[in-house]
């Protein structure tokens, strides 16, 4: 057992993925001198040379179509995308061409490529640096994507996300970067595309994902003083969903709340909710609660912490779903 | 600056002309011309580009009649799958009369550890590389998105949305370049982005440029500029000619007639070997004309003048190697009539192989979304055979 931050612990993975197979190879924007606006690939570089941890131009379509090619080549390229918001100049590469490059070839190319994107807001930061456009990504069939909530997950899942043959996504919650946490550096975290109980609880479930794990458990551990026993769960892959976790804890519980940053509205949310009163109708005891962003662009930094969920804003939604 | 008053402001400080492409509008990259090269002009008549007549593949006998015979065969190939689209047995077509030289000529300089990165109209091109051509038409057919694989022909599959395969060309050609440091023995090789006059404006076709001239990957992007894209002509995509837009990345440009099949092919070995040595990109803009429609689907008499199309009739690739094959004695008679019948096998054996090609089910489409299993995909293909059970007439799945 190590104690490290999920910066550290990414760096680490990331190390251990370089390690093991020579075709992994990093590229993005100021990853490799710089070691990354969060210094999350900091001494890559130096450790494996400029071939292998490569600073690329400053054109994120660049680099995901260049990645494309890496891969279609044998390489698996791990790309850092510098933030949420500027993804957006990749996304033809990623949802024309990297989510459809194995349905095109009717099964026959495997396109192996990675995009790390830090995600989310809470960092007082100016737009397009707080985002969270998962579901976007989501709702495009041949990309996974996962998030890790917590170091250990970090340091497994991104390694996962590297042997995977199948395009990963993986978002990191910026504002977590600097959590500390025990990792286990010789026992994985299990399947990342699976959900993770937290919390055991009977009355209430919440279900969150990424940085709101952290709010999530806090709000759960003032619901108990309350004496409300709610149970917790990180969804760890948000492509796919492990809905039968989900499904097992909402059986048991009857109350779901789901929260994220990202916008309520087309959100992940929404879908959860939906296949969960398809799966646990009978046992609901209330609708489905979700708690997320609204329906505007992220705000600017200074009512950030209006519009991000919070501990208030869960236990509000646990008091109105017990309300019913 | 309130109040200053600054001078007029036409020309560049310094300067008392301006180049004829910022002066005049009305000029366009056709006017412009910039030297071409050129081994077989319009007439028919050889004359050898002596700067490029090393990196030639011959101008005998026999190596002219195998180039004017991949041409011939493509022309055919291009008419038959015409002929299956109008009559409905494919759902689109996409042309490439006029473009032959393009193709051949540069498909034919492509060995074969080199890879090729298409757009969706370089049927030449694939049949270099050994595609059948019935596996071309099974994208045009509706039963797959590809047809082929890349891998054993080292010729990706078409990408539609166009550019988009420039980068992945670069991204290769950098592999390419990693490859190389693992094991010196390997064969140097390079790859090609083919894309044409209206893709050249997509910003996937700037970032290629700026990564391969960054890392100076072994990559050739072959622009067909065939002067329309779809109903918009090459002059509205570019006020200078393409091939010196490569001066910008630094990086050579070269024109090259792009309807003289032994021009292109000289050109694209020269590229091609810089490229393989270590000498990075270079862009080559193969001058040529789309003289069909953009895809069956389109309507040229909407768009533009007959006498515009007329002025290409007589720069016909086919036609001008034909010229020189027949004044020159390079070709007999027999040599015009057997390809005639090799050509009209090829056809109906085309036609054979494209009606006996049928869909695929919506079941195996399930099964290449993933290459890992997936409990969405598993859910919802169990769904959906539970439902197309439930019909008398049909077995599970199976429809």
């Amino acid at each position: 057992m190590t104690t490290m931050t999920i910066a550290k612990a990414i760096n680490a993975g990331l190390r251990t993925a370089l390690t093991d197979d020579p075709k992994v190879l990093l590229m993005g924007e100021d990853i490799g001198e710089l070691g990354g606006v969060y210094r999350v690939t900091e001494g890559l570089k130096r450790e494996f040379g400029s071939m292998r941890v490569v600073d690329t131009p400053l054109a994120e379509s660049g680099i995901i179509g260049t990645a494309i090619g890496l891969a279609l080549r044998g390489y698996r390229p791990v790309c850092e995308i510098q933030f949420d918001g500027f993804v957006f100049p990749g996304f033809n590469q990623i949802t024309t061409q990297l989510a459809k490059m194995r349905t095109r070839s009717d099964g026959m190319l495997s396109v192996p490529v990675v995009i790390r994107i830090p995600y989310g807001g809470g960092i007082g930061s100016v737009e397009h640096h707080s985002e969270s456009p998962e579901a976007l990504f989501a709702h495009t069939a041949g990309l996974r994507i996962i998030t890790p909530s917590n170091p250990h997950d970090a340091y497994w899942m991104i390694q996962q996300a590297v042997t995977s043959q199948d395009p990963v996504i993986v978002f990191e919650p910026k504002r977590r970067y600097w959590l500390k946490g025990e990792v286990d550096t010789s026992q994985p975290a299990g399947d990342p595309f699976t959900a993770h109980v937290l919390r055991q609880g009977t009355d209430a479930t919440i279900l969150a994902y990424g940085p709101l794990v952290p709010v999530a458990l806090a709000a759960a551990a003032a619901a108990a003083e309350d004496g409300h026993s709610v149970e917790v769960i990180d969804l760890r892959s948000i492509s796919p969903i492990d809905f039968d976790t989900i499904t097992s804890s909402v059986t048991k519980t009857g109350r779901l709340i789901v929260a994220h940053e990202a916008p309520i509205f087309g959100g992940i949310g929404g879908e959860i909710a939906a296949r969960i009163s398809e799966r646990a109708f009978l046992s609901l005891q209330a609708p489905v609660i979700r708690v997320g962003g609204f329906h505007m662009p992220y705000p600017i930094a200074r009512v950030e912490d209006q519009y991000l969920p919070d501990i208030d804003r869960l236990l509000d939604a646990l008091d109105r779903s017990f309300a019913y | 600056m309130t109040g200053t008053r600054l001078p007029a402001a036409q020309l560049r400080p310094g300067e008392t002309a301006e180049p004829a492409y910022i002066a005049d509008r009305a000029v366009t990259d056709q006017d412009s011309a910039p030297p071409m090269v050129q081994f077989l002009d319009a007439n028919g008549r050889l004359a050898v580009d002596p700067a490029y007549n090393g990196y030639s593949g011959g101008t005998g006998p026999e190596r002219l009649k195998q180039l004017y015979r991949d041409m011939y065969l493509l022309r055919r190939f291009d008419q038959e799958s015409t002929a299956l689209q109008r009559q409905g047995e494919l759902a689109l077509w996409v042309p490439l009369t006029g473009q032959e030289a393009a193709q051949i000529g540069s498909g034919r300089a492509l060995q074969s550890q080199d890879y090729a990165f298409p757009t969706y109209r370089e049927h030449g091109v694939a049949l270099t590389r050994g595609v059948r051509p019935a596996q071309i038409l099974g994208l045009f057919r509706g039963i797959t998105n590809g047809g082929w694989d890349p891998r054993e022909y080292n010729f990706h599959l078409y990408t539609l949305v166009l550019a988009a395969q420039t980068l992945h060309a670069v991204g290769y050609a950098m592999g390419i370049q990693r490859d190389g440091l693992a094991d010196p023995d390997l064969p140097p090789a390079a790859s090609v982005a083919y894309f044409g006059d209206g893709a050249s404006s997509e910003g996937d076709v700037h970032e290629s440029m700026v990564f391969a001239a960054s890392f100076n990957s072994p990559v050739v992007f072959f622009c067909q500029n065939n002067h329309w894209a779809i109903s918009v002509p090459s002059s509205v995509q570019t006020r200078v000619p393409l091939a010196q837009r490569a001066e910008g990345y630094g990086f050579p440009g070269i024109r090259v007639d792009g309807n003289d099949v032994l021009a292109v092919e000289a050109v694209t070995n020269w590229a091609l070997e810089r490229a393989r040595s270590g000498g990075g990109p270079v862009l080559i803009e193969a001058f040529t004309y789309r003289m069909s429609a953009h895809t069956t689907a389109d309507d040229p008499s909407k768009y533009r003048l007959t006498e515009d199309e007329a002025q290409w009739h007589p720069k016909d690739p086919l036609a001008r190697l034909e010229k020189h094959l027949r004044s020159s004695g390079k070709a007999e008679e027999d040599y015009f009539d057997a390809l005639t019948d090799e050509a009209k096998t090829m056809a109906s054996e085309l036609r054979r192989d494209v009606l006996a090609m049928t869909a695929p089910s919506l079941k195996e489409r399930f099964a290449s979304v993933y290459a890992e299993p997936h409990p969405l995909i598993q859910e919802e293909l169990k769904s959906w055979q539970d439902y197309e059970s439930g019909f008398v007439d049909a077995g599970a799945g199976d429809r």
